[in-house]
């Protein structure tokens, strides 16, 4: 079954590893696992994994410095798993290269979805050129958007938000990043501007603007595009 | 009144000492042909335990010697010597010393004896509270140990009954007891950050339905018995506040009612913005609280007589903390006709979306000249932006 996607666990509490294994290995993934930093670099070295999942707090180097030693070379996907749930934490997380971030304790059901939308996104083809999510369709070539069939007016700067999100479907982007993307790098404190365009933006693509089911918001960090319902 | 004298710096003890002995003997000075010499020497006497009362040891034992040099100089025939005449008032002289001293010194003495045992009562107090602290955390902490140990037991048995249903119910028994866990740690550590006072608040912009609506997306399954209402103002501003940190303080709220209300209760929450103020409230239409309860429900610790699973007399406290840490303030009163209702007053910047426009176009025509992004996102060739601008501006 060489077909099976291949998961790397580093974390250095065995509880946390047993659960993972018997979970990932239930729902068609293999697992190596790994209690330390320097084990767990190697493994990735030897057994290059589609997807890692990593611990914050290991016993011999700092989860952070592992994660930017990893995306040095390591392409792949990288999900971080720790008690750490500061807002502080995992924004420096996902600036270091993390597709995704879940603090413990977390369901597993969670963990599924996010790995998932984690591999997706490193096997969805740079290329593409119409993004379609449920009721809502965005050409790339033309940049029009769809909802429900009917073309959508959008300005520029939705636009941009818009295609930003969705390309990234699934992960979450931090304000700073999307500032920087969208409004250039001297915007990157002015969320407050943010804040408005995603609510101008929800109320065109929104069925219930005030609870939104395409844009998420990450409280203190972020905007997750979240299209593709998984439970 | 006291402890603040206390406080003052020495040099301050010295001078306003120094300055009430002379102005007792000035009036003394003007009054002696009246009350005679010797009675001068009580007045500065009782002057000086007056002072005694009030401050330090050596302040006080200068206030005494200064008294006793100015009666020998200015009252002890001869006049404006140091030379005293009679040997009755040699002997009058040396008393008051003696005695001046000795108040001075018994009434500090007094003092330290009093700071000892308040630090008693102070220490008495803290071991107080650690107890209250650890039976009630002890008492969070092994309740849902508890459940998780047996109902996991329960599961584990070999020849055991239970049916699948059954089986389905104490695996859920296991969730809520864990994440019941996991919320009293959340309010431990959140408590441990107010109590150090390393608290520093984060403000950023947020919007209004998100900050309502997060602590009512994570409390869903339990709100699931209760109906929810909820009336934000029309055209509400954006705020600025620590996101985190408030709507961990609804959410503590909107548990509690959880906790404190019978299922099908109605749970309204509102939203409105006001001189400056955003106002938050929830109310239900539950019980209400008593008076009793009414005055102490923000304290450390305090548990209603009423007692519910889940509560650590932590959650209200850190409403109360979280909030003032932005300088508003939380009230609670009973609601009418029937049940409680809290309310979340925090000063808040806005941004109305008026101001707004003008960034817009600003930034818009920035972006024109930042290559990096024109690239990707803007339409190639003539930017068009100053029509798709238009869109917003009839809002």
């Amino acid at each position: 079954m060489s077909t099976k996607m291949n998961i790397l666990i580093i974390d250095d509490e065995v509880q946390i590893r047993k659960l993972l294994e018997i979970t990932l290995n239930s729902n068609d993934y293999n697992t190596l696992s790994a209690a330390t930093a320097r084990e767990g670099i190697m493994l990735s070295v030897t057994h290059p994994p589609d997807l890692v999942i990593l611990d914050l707090g290991l016993p011999d180097e700092d989860g952070q410095s592992v994660l930017k030693k990893l995306r040095e070379w390591y392409l792949g996907a990288i999900i971080i798993l720790s008690v750490r749930s500061s807002e502080e934490d995992i924004i420096r997380a996902l600036d270091n290269g993390a597709n995704d971030y879940l603090t413990k304790p977390f369901r597993t059901g969670e963990l599924l979805a996010r790995i998932r939308t984690a591999l997706r996104q490193t096997q969805l083809s740079p290329t593409v050129q119409k993004l379609e999510f449920d009721n809502l369709s965005i050409d790339l070539t033309s940049r029009i958007v769809t909802l429900d069939n009917e073309p959508l007016k959008l300005t520029a700067t939705e636009y941009s938000l818009l295609t930003l999100l969705a390309k990234n479907d699934g992960k979450v982007l931090t304000h700073q990043y999307i500032l920087k993307q969208i409004w250039g790098p001297g915007y990157t404190q002015q969320s407050q501007y943010l804040r408005v365009f995603v609510g101008q933006l929800r109320k065109k693509i929104e069925p219930n603007p005030n609870n939104p089911k395409f844009i998420l918001t990450e409280s203190g960090i972020g905007y997750r595009f979240c299209a593709k319902v998984d439970e | 009144m006291k402890l603040d004298y206390f406080k003052q710096s020495i040099f301050k003890q010295f001078l306003v000492s120094n300055i009430s002995v002379v102005l007792v003997a000035l009036i003394c000075y003007a009054s002696v042909d009246y009350i005679g010499y010797r009675s001068v020497a009580l007045l500065l006497l009782a002057t000086v335990s007056v002072l005694a009362i009030f401050f330090t040891l050596y302040p006080v034992l200068a206030a005494a010697t200064m008294s006793a040099l100015i009666w020998d100089f200015f009252f002890i025939p001869p006049h404006f010597t140091f030379h005293v005449g009679s040997s009755e008032d040699v002997l009058l002289l040396l008393m008051y010393f003696v005695i001046a001293l000795v108040n001075g010194v018994l009434t500090s003495k007094v003092r330290a004896l009093e700071k000892l045992e308040l630090q008693k009562e102070e220490r008495h107090n803290t071991i107080k509270l650690y107890k209250t602290l650890f039976d009630s955390i002890s008492h969070e902490l092994r309740t849902p140990i508890a459940t998780i140990v047996g109902a996991s037991d329960n599961l584990l048995q070999k020849d055991s009954h239970v049916s699948d249903a059954d089986k389905a119910k104490l695996v859920d028994e296991i969730s809520i007891a864990a994440f019941r866990l996991n919320r009293l740690i959340d309010n431990l550590l959140n408590m441990q950050r107010l109590e150090s006072g390393m608290l520093m608040i984060k403000p950023d912009w947020c919007e209004i339905n998100e900050l309502i609506n997060s602590p009512l997306n994570r409390l869903k399954s339990e709100l699931s018995t209760h109906t929810v209402n909820v009336e934000i103002q029309e055209d509400f501003p954006i705020i600025k506040l620590d996101f985190g940190l408030i709507e961990q303080a609804l959410f503590n709220l909107l548990h509690n009612e959880t906790l404190y209300t019978l299922q099908n209760s109605t749970i309204t929450l509102t939203a409105n913005y006001a001189n400056g103020n955003l106002i938050i409230t929830i109310s239900d239409d539950g019980k209400g609280f008593t008076d009793e309860e009414l005055t102490h429900l923000f304290t450390k610790f305090y548990r209603s007589a009423v007692k519910t699973t889940g509560g650590t007399g932590l959650g209200l406290s850190i409403v109360k903390g979280f909030v003032e840490a932005h300088e508003g303030h939380v009230k609670v009163e009973n609601n009418i006709p029937t049940g409680a209702k809290f309310t979340l007053e925090i000063p808040t910047e806005v941004l109305e979306l008026n101001d707004f426009m003008d960034f817009t176009e600003l930034a818009i025509k920035k972006n024109m000249e930042h290559e990096t992004l024109s690239e990707t996102y803007m339409p190639k060739g003539k930017p068009k932006t100053t029509d798709e601008t238009k869109i917003y501006s009839p809002r």
